[in-house]
């Protein structure tokens, strides 16, 4: 039962990964007893399970995920929000409005309006039908202020670190409110615009380099070193 | 009739542009070049230009092509105004159209289509500037385009000519061998799964020769798939890199 790559190696669809009993996982297929890759990554594996850690995909919707969606149109029972997959996501109105609500006399635009964001929960998607969001729950909602950044959906495990240690050492450094949506729009809030600068210069370093080891050391030196310019700038500016 | 006696193989059994028979045009591929684009490639192949861009899975419109069971390659070949010698209307013609069908038919089986169903993926091929055998450079460009946006694929597609020239079976025919040669048989293949996806002949051989020139251009794919693959990775050798 040979395999045909080293841990880590870029692979292409197409190059065969593993002959024999291994099971294909992510990004892989079967098809004669042969594992191949189907998407552009670096190859990984654990016992008889061989991955492709995608270097380009999209987002594909699971239940519970939280996203970050804008509306794009306004209907008469709720909103369609584009979360930047292959499938808009349906957010109903009696999910926002906790009354009732009537289609002729409420005005739903007065709500949530077309280019609104908001932060959003999936609570049902299958392949026969559009996934639907939820923001009845504490945290979800129109989004108010804040900036946004945009990465490609893979990186976001590694945004997140092992136990959500990288995204909560960020939080800490910075002094920012982060909400990262699984489809790759994360929400960062702060006190100041400079805060909110800093987490994203992290974030875009983190998306650039993610296949590093020991990052998340090196980003916490960059937040300090960045912190340690803006207050000698400060400085110099209150001398003047 | 004095173009007629001219010689497309010389004494030395070299071609016009001084290629042996067996021989590819020089060829540079770049990938992920449009960033408006979820992927794209562009090739040059001898004299030839091309674009490929290709956008999705996503939301089909108009809805009612929308497959429940999988996603809808659509594929637009497109050659400018400028791309050869006599100006060419932009408005698609039936060899635009024809080719257009052949190159999603070819570029098909190698994508996953049942994984999103009622989804599209659209793949727009421009030709910059065209010499022959546009339509294997296309496909071989397209199908890059498809890896880099992240879609799921059995394998890449490389395809390249072979056709018969004066009396010889000859390797990707540029464009006054293809009008001027006596055959042209386009392939196209999935070098891993050894599965071709594209085969057509235009002009007349015998089986013999039809089997030699068939081989011949499978030769070609491989070498133009390693060169695919190559192009593919050198984009994230940066990723890489920074890895080790």
């Amino acid at each position: 039962m040979p395999t045909f790559f080293e841990r880590r190696q870029l692979v292409v669809p197409g190059d065969l990964l593993a002959e024999g009993e291994y099971v294909a996982g992510e990004n892989a297929y079967k098809e004669d007893n042969k594992i191949y890759a189907s998407r552009l990554g670096l190859v990984e594996y654990e016992d008889k399970n061989v991955n492709v850690v995608a270097l380009r995909a999209f987002y594909i919707p699971r239940l519970g995920d939280t996203v970050i969606g804008t509306i794009v149109e306004v209907g008469f029972n709720g909103w369609m929000v584009d979360i930047k997959s292959p499938y808009l996501a349906i957010l109903r109105a009696s999910d926002v409005l906790s009354r009732s609500f009537s289609p002729q006399k409420n005005e739903l635009s007065k709500v949530l309006d077309a280019g609104d964001l908001v932060i959003a929960k999936i609570i049902a998607y299958d392949r026969a039908h559009n996934p639907q969001l939820t923001v009845g729950e504490p945290g979800l909602g129109k989004i108010t202020r804040g900036q946004i950044v945009k990465v490609t959906p893979t990186k976001i495990p590694r945004l997140i670190g092992r136990k959500g240690s990288m995204i909560s050492m960020i939080k800490q450094e910075t002094g920012c409110h982060i909400i990262i949506g699984h489809n790759g729009i994360i929400l960062i809030t702060g006190k100041s615009l400079e805060d909110e600068q800093l987490a994203m210069i992290a974030i875009h370093k983190i998306e650039d380099e993610s296949h590093t080891s020991g990052l998340t050391d090196r980003i916490t030196q960059m937040i300090k070193k960045e912190k340690a310019k803006q207050k000698e700038e400060l400085e110099n500016e209150s001398k003047t | 009739m004095s173009q007629k006696l001219e010689k497309l193989i010389d004494k030395k059994g070299l071609r016009l542009d001084g290629r042996k028979p067996e021989e590819l045009r020089s060829i540079k591929i770049e990938v992920g070049i449009l960033s408006n684009a979820d992927g794209s490639a562009y090739i040059q192949q001898g004299k030839n230009r091309i674009l490929a861009a290709v956008y999705g899975p996503r939301e089909l419109h108009p809805k009612h092509l929308a497959r429940p069971d999988r996603t809808v390659l659509r594929c637009r070949y497109h050659m400018a105004p400028f791309s050869v010698q006599e100006r060419k209307s932009p408005a698609p013609s039936r060899r635009d159209i024809e080719l257009s069908k052949v190159i999603r038919e070819a570029l098909e089986p190698s994508v996953f289509i049942e994984y999103y169903p009622r989804t599209g993926i659209d793949v727009f091929v421009e030709i910059l500037q065209a010499d022959g055998g546009t339509r294997c450079a296309s496909i071989t460009a397209a199908s890059l385009a498809l890896a880099d946006a992240g879609i799921p694929m059995r394998d890449l597609v490389a395809a390249c000519a072979a056709g018969k020239v004066d009396d010889t079976i000859v390797l990707d025919l540029m464009d006054t061998e293809d009008k001027k040669g006596v055959a042209d048989v386009p392939v196209a293949l999935m070098p891993n799964v050894d599965v071709i996806t594209l085969l057509q002949m235009d002009g007349i051989l015998t089986f013999d020769e039809f089997e030699k020139a068939v081989n011949l251009a499978l030769e070609g794919c491989r070498k133009i798939y390693q060169m695919q693959k190559e192009a593919l990775k050198t984009k994230y050798v940066s990723v890489n890199e920074v890895e080790e």
